[in-house]
């Protein structure tokens, strides 16, 4: 099991007394450099193992930053605390964005990212609760992160605790049954605590989601499920943070966050075959080179 | 000797009674106990449970996948949830939640497959649990238990309960008879002895370990000592005691209401061919659909009868008089 990073964590609790004190343009100001520090750090890692997702961690990085820059109840220092704010990254697939962030907010020294899918690291290509702080739920074959976030929230009820639960899912994750029946569990049980975001960038593996299989209308199968369904543009931190305040209506809220694969390099973006291509070498300094403007 | 061996003066139990019980007690005593299922309120006897703790019963309705899912989120929330649903529906269904979901997780998911093996008969191999030891052996971390009467039921949802990560938990429909000593031991990777017969040793877990008592008497009365081993535990084994066995008799019979593939039999098979190999008879279901009938019926069937048993025996003995072992 990774230990939090000190230095890290007095980072991450600066940044958030930030965010939370300063106007807009300050929050987005640091928000932004937050996402634009992950996504080299992504690229690095996927650089370093000739391996990885870029697309969907590029297209997922704000939602991630804005969670654990300016919304979720965590403590680094205290991953496993009780009242924690539950945090679930269903499409796990996405984990170097994960770890990144995790990273950038002191769970574990910034270092170990470069031991990402290394033998023996304990970042393995998905997500591992046993070894990485900050993962509660190991994710990798989707449909498996909604029903364990609905759980969450059900315990929250349950116990009369008040933390809430965020589940991040794919959009082409969305063809999995589970994740179906997970929806109708959150809304019978009225579980206001728990809050899906869809990263929907419009594309999977091998082509776009509405050319393999329908989701649209994806937002009024939400509503048509029980769910409060606010949309935003998923690369927009502010919107992003607006959208992700408790629920008002007593349901369970989803995020359909509209968002851009590869977002943030220009030779990636919303492009099919980048769902999990390695850049060369070139490609990586070109990249590194965007995301430091 | 007919199929049902147990005399009708015998008091046999269906096992749920025991199960729900147990829940109820453990429940009065530890709030962290919750109980998940899929629907089966009524054939997980679960309906005094949720009299008692309306809360604590979470129906995710006829969502499997779901079901596990949720217990999972229940333990990470720091509940020790039981998911209890029919076990071919749990295991089958739910087998890519149980293994990530709980067992990977190491989270403490107590999954409860009711009715299992042949238990509801006529309702066809759909229905049939026969698949669930050998898929679930072959998942890490997972502890498989079989519990062979309400003694060692009771025991086994104790046990679950204070264990440190995932169980799956076979909870017998088909009455059985009490099979168990008082205050016996529960332990992972602990058989029970039942009888020390010395010629050969009978290893059974569940509805068989009362048809293996049977037929090691009508064994014994033809002069063939029978060592009667519940194991219990499919995972972890008692390896000792297999050892043992292979070691002091002459040869092994295996049974278990349950395909052939990779239960109890393939476990025992593994060590046996590995360490000190000797005759092996492994009784359950080879790969097959059942017919229509009920459970009593298909477990004659099948040869999963004190009679199917003595015979084993007495092939596996008759054998090795030829030689056949060495």
């Amino acid at each position: 099991m990774l230990t939090t990073d000190p230095a890290g964590t007095v980072r991450f609790r600066e940044r958030r007394r930030r965010v939370a004190e300063e106007d807009l343009a300050g929050r987005l100001r640091e928000l932004g450099q937050l996402s634009t520090d992950v996504r080299r750090s992504v690229v690095r890692m996927i650089d370093g193992a000739q391996l990885g997702h870029i697309g969907g961690d590029l297209s997922v990085t704000d939602i991630l930053v804005t969670l654990f820059g300016g919304v979720l109840a965590v403590d680094p220092e205290k991953p496993r605390d009780p009242d924690r704010d539950r945090f679930i990254l269903s499409k796990g697939h996405c984990a170097a964005a994960l770890y990144a962030t995790l990273a950038h907010s002191g769970f574990f020294p910034l270092s170990e990212l470069s031991t990402f899918m290394a033998p023996l690291s304990p970042l393995n290509g998905h997500p591992n609760r046993r070894k990485v702080p900050g993962v509660e739920t190991n994710t990798g074959p989707l449909g498996h992160g909604f029903p364990v976030a609905v759980g969450c929230a059900l315990a929250a009820k349950v116990a009369g605790r008040p933390y809430r639960t965020f589940v991040v899912l794919g959009d082409g994750e969305l063809q999995e049954g589970s994740n179906w029946e997970a929806a109708m569990t959150a809304a019978h049980y009225d579980l206001a605590s728990l809050t899906a975001v869809v990263d929907r960038n419009r594309l999977q593996q091998g082509a776009r989601t509405e050319e393999t299989k329908r989701l649209e209308p994806l937002a009024d199968k939400w509503a048509s499920f029980g769910w409060e369904v606010r949309g935003v543009d998923g690369h927009d931190h502010g919107e992003l943070l607006s959208a992700l305040r408790p629920s008002t209506t007593g349901r369970p809220v989803a995020v359909v966050a509209d968002t851009v694969k590869g977002k943030g390099v220009s030779f990636i973006e919303d492009r099919v075959e980048w769902h999990h291509k390695v850049p060369n070498a070139a490609q990586v300094q070109a990249a590194l080179e965007e995301l430091s403007r | 000797m007919t199929a049902d061996v147990v005399p009708e003066t015998t008091q046999t139990y269906d096992c749920r009674q025991a199960f729900a019980d147990e829940l109820i007690a453990l429940a009065t005593e530890d709030e962290r106990i919750v109980a998940v299922c899929n629907d089966s309120v009524g054939s997980s006897n679960l309906v005094r449970f949720r009299e008692l703790f309306p809360d604590r019963l979470i129906n995710v309705g006829i969502a499997e996948q779901d079901l596990v899912g949720v217990g999972a989120g229940l333990a990470i929330g720091g509940f020790v949830p039981f998911v209890s649903a029919a076990g071919p529906f749990l295991t089958g269904r739910a087998t890519e939640q149980i293994k990530t979901d709980a067992a990977y997780n190491g989270l403490p998911v107590v999954l409860c497959g009711q009715s299992p093996g042949l238990a509801y008969g006529e309702l066809g191999p759909t229905h049939h649990s026969i698949e669930d030891l050998s898929w679930m052996r072959a998942i890490a971390d997972l502890a498989v238990a079989v519990p062979a009467d309400p003694e060692q039921t009771r025991a086994a949802v104790r046990w679950a309960a204070a264990h440190d990560g995932p169980t799956y938990l076979r909870i017998p429909r088909f009455k059985v008879p009490s099979v168990t000593p008082r205050d016996a031991p529960f332990e992972p990777g602990r058989s029970l002895q039942l009888t020390s017969g010395g010629d050969v040793t009978v290893m059974a877990v569940g509805t068989m370990v009362s048809r293996a008592l049977a037929a090691a008497e009508t064994l014994c009365a033809e002069g063939v000592g029978v060592r009667v081993l519940n194991m219990t535990f499919v995972e972890p084994l008692d390896v000792e005691a297999v050892l043992r066995a292979a070691r002091e008799t002459r040869g092994i019979v295996t049974v278990e209401e349950a395909t052939t593939t990779g239960g109890l039999g393939a476990a025992v098979a593994g060590i046996v061919a590995q360490k000190h190999p000797v005759p092996m008879r492994i009784l359950g279901v080879h790969r097959e659909f059942a017919p229509t009938g009920s459970a009593a019926f298909l477990l004659e069937h099948f040869g999963l009868t004190a009679d199917g048993i003595v015979s084993a025996v007495r092939d596996l003995v008759a054998d090795d008089r030829h030689g056949g072992a060495q």
